[in-house]
């Protein structure tokens, strides 16, 4: 077999096609984003959320009907994994009982019902988590930035933040599109897809400023390509195993990190493609040179004469 | 020589996965089904109670594993887990309403490792089941409660001083005072400002509107919100350790929050009346019919709103003075609670029936509810929920003060036996200094919590294999030095989070499982950085050695800044989110250390110092 990293392949002389399939990618997200909206979780939204366990598979338009009909308003009724397991949600909850009472009212036909699980969260506590939320993603993002800026240089901060935006907004934006759960799990996945997306971002920087540093040309392009060739086996290697246990987590996990692995997965494909493509391309752009990481001959020699 | 390490890096890592060994085994002991018994008022069990119990069980066919006693709480090992819940149905039936009976999991580590104290992970309510609340503490209502205390104490001041004042009147954080002449007003507040130096203190007004504003100071503010936080935490910890739950968990979170989580209780409703009840009692005395009115108010009676009282606005004594409390039945078998209390509520007490015998003393039961309202912006038509909190009082009961009363004696007038041990609860257990609302409630299942187990031990198992079966195809020999690594790895990891005590949630497990592919990458670096050197000509030994060095910055650039995102999910992460944010920074630790130094140790040992003539990488 062949080392990928001997294919030489020509990725920055495919950076447009590589932009344009981006921009494509984030003009859908963020027209999901505005037009369709988040389909926010309970622990963003405040309400009530009662998951029970029926003996035999029930008919959810029954169940609307009895609880429409007791004077429940909003209500979402949604299979859960199986056909017997049924996900209630409540949008407007007046106080935290309102799982039991749902209960002993699936109950009042005489079906064999057991409550799996019941969540309350109040309206004050949805709002104060979507704020610590974004606030945590800002944060988490700058903080990476500096730490970027301090071990690289400037313009490999602001390429790498890019990269992650992309990444992140991506995310996002297929669960919009799919109008999956957002719910703080998801939140979680997305901030280890920064860490993860990162990691890869920064494996490849490493690999460019090495080669910056000992090649003797000067076409940015070439030297990117080099570098992005000699760090490829590695990190498909590593989304590949990655991957790979996030296929047995979303596959055996069960329902209720379901959306945690998607939101990782989609994110750690994305990661893949943006770590390759688009934080090694914006360099380009952002006009990074030798002299960006090397100080000119000149000053190392000054400063060496200098020390004692 | 290339590629060999001193000794003393082999012991050091030798013993470091020693240590890691013993503090992950715990983890292989399954916890037992257990049921756990204590006696209701906190005294010993009596073992031949138990042993009552072991007979109901056996006669029902359940298998029971062992018992044990701890400080007089019985712990009652089964054998299988769906025993749990009839067993415990079947306890509470044998010893009565006397005991509390709750669901445990028995930790089951052999006693040569608890030498070590080593003991397993704890598992979090997502996989053993249980109730969470998150309680938010109205801040507002302790300001009230506490400037209320201070006005009786300031009208009791005055009126032994003949200074008199016409009315008090309590806003957000002020106490406001009218009198009839600034006279009056300005000796009293010389005579006040003496006694509560946390005012500030305005004079407004003369003449007959003359008043005295009385406001806290802000440090005064902080000192009252937090007492009142931490005498609710201590409360609250009273009345769950009086639910005989194993494992609870009380806590602060934030400024005013609290969070309560109880694993393995499945009643939320009676946990809830227990955990969020704010009821308190009030002792006045009847009003005569010469009393001003400033210095009444009128209340009805619980059980019959026709009929109401006439009661002193100065409370002799409230339920925070009561030392301890039990519930029993009166000679017509109605329920009672009998009283204790403690020193200066029995001088009190005994100060204010001794001059009184003859007049009527109630027994006021307060209770501090919340209502949700929709409110709905009419220029906006947006809905908000405003939540409005109200007091509840009314008369339990207004008997005649026969003669003096002490330290001791009893209330009737309670709805039914289960109020009024419900209110012997709340007496020991002592109240709340503010009132609490439920803001988030989380109730999980046992079967949710095994499921959620089962599985996330199933994608550990397959995602583990997956990840070892990739490294053997793509790295032969190296692959199997990177496979024992991640298996060290993953008992590292558990062995840490078993001595921190850390929770393992779902999303925990997750992490586990996100580590596991993540944990590979450092070893996937520097093998395909010694394959490369291999390809530009290296010697064996140099392209060992270059693969590790220079896939070093890389490695340690690419998990500080994995680690820095761990820590800032940890910072503003809550309940699971905060588990997963735990096993992932853990994790990117300890797969540093196997990665760089263990799979190196076994590199070298393997291949370090001697003539090699192919790599198998």
């Amino acid at each position: 077999m062949k080392p990928l990293s001997q294919l030489r392949i020509d990725f920055m002389g495919r950076r447009n096609l590589a932009f344009i399939v981006s921009a494509v990618m984030l003009i859908v997200s963020i027209g999901a984003i505005l037009f369709q909206q988040l389909n926010l979780g309970l622990d963003f939204t405040g309400g009530t959320l009662v998951e029970v366990r029926y003996g035999v598979a029930p008919s959810l338009d029954a169940i609307r009907q009895l609880l429409e009909d007791s004077g429940f308003q909003d209500v979402s009724v949604q299979t859960f994994g199986a056909s017997t397991e049924v996900l209630i949600r409540l949008q407007q909850a007046f106080d935290g009982d309102v799982g039991n009472e749902v209960v002993n009212l699936l109950r009042a036909n005489g079906d064999s019902v057991n409550l799996v699980r019941a969540e309350f969260v109040g309206a004050q506590v949805g709002d104060q988590l979507r704020d610590q939320s974004g606030l945590g993603l800002l944060v988490a993002l700058g903080v990476v930035m500096l730490y970027v800026a301090f071990r690289f240089q400037y313009k490999f901060a602001l390429g790498a933040l890019l990269a992650l935006l992309h990444d992140v907004i991506i995310v996002v934006g297929v669960f919009a599109l799919f109008q999956l759960d957002f719910d703080l799990t998801v939140l979680a996945a997305i901030l280890a897809v920064i860490g993860y997306s990162l990691n890869d971002t920064i494996v490849v920087y490493d690999r460019i400023r090495e080669t910056i540093r000992t090649s003797r040309i000067d076409d940015m392009p070439q030297i990117f390509n080099e570098a992005i060739n000699a760090t490829l086996s590695r990190t498909l290697a590593t989304s590949g195993t990655t991957v790979l246990v996030l296929l047995a987590l979303l596959l055996l996990g069960g329902d209720m990190i379901e959306n945690f692995a998607i939101a990782l997965l989609v994110g750690i494909v994305v990661g893949t493609f943006s770590s390759i493509y688009i934080s090694g391309a914006l360099l380009i752009p952002l006009k990074l040179s030798r002299e960006d990481l090397i100080p000119t001959k000149k000053e190392v020699d000054e400063e060496e004469e200098e020390l004692p | 020589m290339l590629n060999r390490y001193p000794l003393w890096k082999y012991l050091l890592i030798l013993v470091v996965l020693v240590v890691g060994l013993i503090y992950s085994l715990p983890n292989l002991f399954p916890a037992d089904p257990a049921i756990q018994v204590s006696d209701a008022q906190g005294n010993a069990l009596d073992e031949r109670q138990i042993t009552r119990v072991e007979e109901a069980l056996s006669e029902r066919d359940i298998a029971v594993k062992a018992v044990e006693e701890n400080n007089g709480q019985w712990l009652i090992r089964l054998q299988s887990d769906d025993d749990q819940l009839d067993a415990r149905d079947i306890a509470a039936e044998v010893l009565g309403p006397n005991a509390t009976v709750a669901l445990n999991l028995a930790d089951a580590t052999p006693g040569w490792l608890q030498a070590f104290s080593a003991s397993p992970m704890t598992l979090g309510l997502d996989l053993r089941g249980g109730v969470h609340f998150l309680l938010e503490v109205d801040m507002d209502a302790a300001l009230t409660q506490r400037l209320e205390v201070n006005a009786s104490a300031i009208r009791e001041l005055l009126r032994s001083e003949r200074i008199r004042y016409r009315n008090t009147t309590i806003d957000e954080r002020s106490l406001s005072i009218d009198f009839a002449s600034a006279e009056d007003r300005d000796a009293a507040r010389r005579l006040i400002s003496r006694d509560f130096p946390n005012f500030e203190y305005t004079s407004e007004g003369d003449g007959r509107t003359s008043r005295l504003v009385m406001t806290l100071s802000d440090m005064a503010v902080n000192e009252i919100q937090d007492y009142a936080i931490n005498q609710n935490l201590t409360t609250l910890r009273n009345r769950v350790n009086e639910l005989g739950v194993a494992e609870p968990m009380v806590q602060r979170q934030g400024p005013s929050q609290i969070v309560v989580e109880l694993p393995g209780v499945q009643d939320t409703v009676a946990a809830k009346r227990i955990v969020g009840a704010t009821a308190n009692l009030e002792f006045r005395l009847e009003a005569r019919h010469d009393t001003p009115d400033a210095e009444t108010e009128r209340f009805e009676f619980r059980n019959d709103p026709a009929r109401s009282a006439e009661l002193m606005r100065d409370v002799i004594i409230t339920g925070d003075s009561v030392s301890s409390a039990s519930n029993s039945f009166d000679e017509n078998g109605r329920p009672q609670v009998n009283i204790n209390l403690d020193g200066t509520g029995g001088t009190l007490m005994n100060r204010a029936t001794r001059t009184n015998i003859g007049r009527n003393m109630a027994v006021l039961f307060i209770e501090h509810k919340s209502e949700d309202r929709i409110e709905v912006d009419p220029e906006t038509g947006e809905e908000t929920i405003v939540r409005e909190p109200y007091t509840e009082r009314g008369l339990i009961s207004l008997a005649t003060i026969q003669s003096a009363l002490g330290n001791s004696f009893r209330i009737t007038g309670l709805d039914s036996p289960t109020e009024a041990a419900e209110l012997a609860l709340l007496l020991r257990s002592g109240s709340l200094a503010a009132p609490i609302y439920f803001v988030q409630e989380r109730t999980i299942g046992p079967s949710l919590g095994a499921e959620n187990i089962e599985r996330g031990l199933l994608s550990v198992q397959i995602g583990l294999l997956l990840v070892v079966l990739f490294m053997l195809v793509r790295y032969k020999v190296f692959g199997v030095f990177a496979n024992i690594a991640l298996a060290l790895n993953l008992t590292l990891l558990v062995a840490v989070m078993s001595m921190l005590g850390a929770t393992l949630t779902l999303p925990g497990i997750a992490g586990i499982v996100l580590t596991l592919g993540m944990a590979v990458d450092a070893n996937v670096l520097i093998f395909e950085r010694i394959r490369e050197e291999l390809r530009n000509g290296m010697s064996i030994q140099q392209a060992i050695y270059a693969g590790y060095e220079r896939a070093f910055t890389s490695i340690v650039d690419a998990n500080i800044t994995t680690l820095l995102v761990a820590v800032i999910l940890f910072s503003i992460g809550t309940g699971p989110v905060k588990g997963f944010a735990v096993t992932l920074s853990i994790g990117i630790l300890t797969s540093m250390f196997t990665a760089l130094l263990v799979t190196r140790a076994m590199v070298n040992l393997t291949y370090g110092g001697k003539p090699v003539k192919k790599l198998r990488i």
